[in-house]
């Protein structure tokens, strides 16, 4: 097995596979990302795999499983490089005609081209697709093009070469400063400078000190984190050592959601690689520094995500925070300094280092620099994980790298932050994102978390939705939390069911306030925000469902009814068919169906069902 | 049920091994977990002597996260996910439907132990909401008619 002993034999293999690489004629990058998987990346793969085989194709033609290239609503994707064809939404099928026709003839497939979802425009090319046109794509660079179980591919795009100049070029102080200078914060959700964490550890006088990366991400509707590890893990794995290196530690903890098996997988094989190839281990290239990793695989807890939960779990514990200070730079896990970056933060950390704070610099806003990933979800045209420039306005993301909403329906509000984050109405779309604006109108950058809604979106639900699911995962330890959280639930599914009193509005300010103020943690301390805001930007939605018992957006239950129209009904019979409880009664070509109330579920079958639009939802309780 | 508890020290003399610097403590139950399906009390009691803290700390920490699971499941374990995408885009529903089909509650096994289902809080595929999982398998893009194929399939 060969062995990376110096600066000079990385610089060696990194020459060779480039050389390997240039060598391919035609490379088919498929994107491997779970949410591909999801859209079934794993039959055309194999199919991929066995046609090339079969036309003994091998040679020159290379198939490559990246990680998730972030278009992950038009999967499966496939990029045929270095000609360029994106295709997407590709079955087996599909996969014959690709070789014959485009691979080897170089001829374009009009099926599988993306299609502009405004002007109905087939475009042929990645970087012509809006969708990654306006993104800036810093630490996604690589996702697309190279195969993250391979540790030669992360060398063909320099890998490595950050923890060189790091090691070999600078002193420890020199780091430190470089990462202060770049200006990076970090990207899990609380936005502390980065630098300053790693003096903070680097100038505690103890021995061991540890690195941690914080993989934990359980916001729903994130999943950045999951992609970089999936799709670049010696990214991520090169950046901690960097850290690692400038405070002094020389162990550290990756602790990733079990429910990730597949960034879990590629993880571990990149730390195995690492090994055999002499980046991990004692003195690595030569240098005297030493550094080991261990995966922690987490167990389901939100709240792990909460560093000194995080800690606690490590150690074998319940996963509850305790307070602060002292901070983890002074006492962290098992009582020495830690220090905690989140993958993404550390996911930059080699591009600082190789490219200079300066570069990093002139990318942002004043306080907010470098680029940021989102998640992409909800209520919009093209989902999946995009990568932007700090200080882009939410309207840009949301109308020219999203596409605008679904169905022709206007946008209502963004949610950022996930539940610790608010919800920023239409009006406010103009504000640059950055970390700072995003407080100040109410909600949070946080791990990353877009979600789009739509006029057809209840924000009473919205703020429901995330307090169910901050008090279910309340860790339970201090009470303002554990109960506090709880009464905001009952208030909120009182309201939401037809129950809402006079002074609720109020009243669950109020108690938002307070929890707010007496929380333990940023859980705590968050938990509130969802419906602040919704109270701050949507208070009409909370009234009608107080007031006139009313959901304008008809959505909760308990506030709307279903309703036949009559004119528009033509007693096809499919209704009744579909209703799985039998509140639809008529007789096939006879007189309007009728629609019992009483007996209703509104589970929906018969709107889906109906080819009139017969059936309407209507915001109310019936007389 | 006959468990083979000697299957659970070589899970402690494993992780106990494995471990460099963090507690072997849950790595072991995700193991007794991924060998039996869900932390029977048995295997737990061993395990308990075996890594040699007392059976309630180890159950604290194994009712404190929601992987693991203190009864078995069915032989198709469905997870809806109801993360924030999933949610707008109409995993209530989804859940109902299941709900209804099945006869059982999320946190429920049918009676002929066929089927469990329970929710997720986000599995992490926003992009092509609604998800749900069937026995760790994803599928996108969920509707309630994909949902009833799947069940008949499976029966």
């Amino acid at each position: 097995m060969a062995k990376v002993s110096s600066p000079r034999d990385l610089e060696q293999y990194q020459k060779q596979a480039k050389a390997a690489r240039d060598k391919i004629e035609t490379f088919i990058t498929m994107c491997g990302g779970t949410g591909c998987e999801g859209s079934g990346c794993r039959e055309v793969i194999k199919e991929m795999d066995e046609k090339l085989a079969e036309k003994n194709l091998q040679e020159s033609i290379s198939l490559k499983v990246t990680g998730c290239q972030g278009f992950c609503e038009k999967g499966p994707l496939m990029v045929i490089r270095p000609a360029g064809n994106f295709y997407c939404n590709i079955q087996p099928d599909d996969v014959e005609e690709i070789i014959e026709k485009t691979v080897l003839k170089g001829e374009s497939i009009s099926r599988l081209e993306y299609q502009d979802p405004e002007t109905e425009e087939k475009i042929l090319k990645e970087e012509d697709i809006p969708f990654y046109q306006n993104q800036e794509r810093l630490v996604f660079k690589n996702n697309g093009y190279i195969s993250p179980t391979r540790i030669e591919d992360y060398f063909s795009v320099d890998g490595y070469s950050g923890l060189v100049e790091a090691l070999f070029n600078m002193s420890q102080e020199e780091v430190i400063e470089e990462v202060v200078n770049s200006g990076l914060r970090g990207r899990g959700g609380g936005g502390f400078p980065t630098g300053q964490k790693w003096k903070l550890t680097y100038q505690e006088d103890s021995d061991p000190k540890y690195v941690i990366c914080n993989s934990d991400e359980g916001d729903p509707g994130a999943y950045m984190d999951r992609s970089i590890l999936e799709g670049n893990p010696h990214l991520v794995l090169e950046g901690m050592m960097i850290g690692a290196y400038a405070i002094g530690a020389s162990q550290g903890f990756i602790y990733v959601r079990a429910e990730y098996p597949l960034a879990v997988k590629h993880i571990n094989i990149a730390i195995e690689q690492a090994r055999e190839w002499g980046l991990l281990g004692e003195n690595i290239l030569g240098s005297g520094f030493s550094f080991e990793v261990e995966i922690m695989e987490g167990a389901g807890a939100f709240i792990c995500g909460e560093e000194t939960a995080l800690m606690a779990s490590i150690e074998g514990k319940r996963g509850m925070p305790r307070p602060k200070p002292p901070f983890p730079a002074t006492s962290g896990l098992w009582g020495q300094p830690t220090n905690i970056n989140n993958v993404e933060t550390l996911g930059n950390v080699p591009l600082i280092i190789k490219n200079g704070a300066d570069w990093f610099n002139s990318i942002g806003t004043e306080n907010s620099k470098g680029s940021k990933i989102f998640s992409l979800v909800g209520k919009v045209n093209n989902t999946g994980l995009i990568e932007v420039p700090m200080g882009i306005t939410l309207r840009e993301i949301v109308f020219d790298v999203g596409g605008g909403i679904p169905g022709g329906k206007e946008v209502k509000a963004v949610q950022s932050g996930g539940p610790s984050g608010g919800c920023i109405p239409k009006d406010l779309l103009d504000i640059p994102v950055d970390f700072d604006r995003l407080s100040e109108v109410g909600s949070i950058m946080g791990s990353g978390g877009l979600v789009v809604m739509d006029e057809d979106t209840c924000m009473v639900d919205v703020a429901k939705f995330f307090l169910d699911f901050t008090q279910d995962e309340s860790c339970g330890e201090c009470p303002p939390c554990r109960i506090g959280t709880r009464r905001m639930l009952e208030i909120l599914n009182r309201i939401t069911s037809g129950e809402g009193q006079e002074g609720d509005i109020e009243l669950l300010e109020r108690l938002g306030e307070d929890i707010i103020d007496t929380s333990l943690c940023g859980l705590g301390q968050t938990a509130p925000n969802p419906v602040i805001s919704t109270i701050q930007y949507f208070k009409d939605e909370y009234e009608a469902h107080i007031y006139d018992k009313a959901c304008p957006a008809g959505v909760c239950q308990d506030l709307i009814y279903y309703n036949i129209i009559e004119e528009e009904c033509r007693a096809c019979d499919r209704c009744r068919r579909v209703c799985p409880v039998e509140a639809i009664e008529g007789e096939p070509g006879g007189d309007p169906y009728i629609l019992y109330d009483d007996i209703c579920i509104r589970c929906g079958n018969c709107i889906e069902e109906c080819p009139f639009s017969a059936i309407e939802i209507v915001p109310g309780q019936k007389e | 049920m006959e468990l083979e508890l000697e299957r659970v020290d070589e899970i402690v003399e494993k992780n106990k091994e494995e471990a460099q610097k963090k507690s072997p403590l849950i790595p072991v139950l995700q193991d007794i977990q991924k060998t039996y399906g869900w932390l029977p009390e048995e295997a737990m009691k061993r395990a308990a002597r075996k890594l040699g803290v007392s059976l309630a700390s180890l159950s604290g920490v194994a009712s404190f996260y929601n992987e693991f699971r203190l009864k078995p499941l069915g032989e198709n374990h469905i997870v809806v996910c109801t993360g924030t995408a999933c949610h707008v885009r109409g995993a209530p529903l989804l859940v109902a439907e299941l709900e209804r089909n099945l006869d059982i509650k999320v946190g429920q096994v049918t009676e002929d132990q066929k089927f469990s289902l329970e929710t997720a809080r986000c599995v992490g595929s926003c992009a092509v909401a609604p998800v749900i999982l069937v026995n760790g398998e994803f599928h996108g893009n969920m509707t309630k008619k994909k949902i009833s194929d799947l069940i008949t399939e499976l029966e």
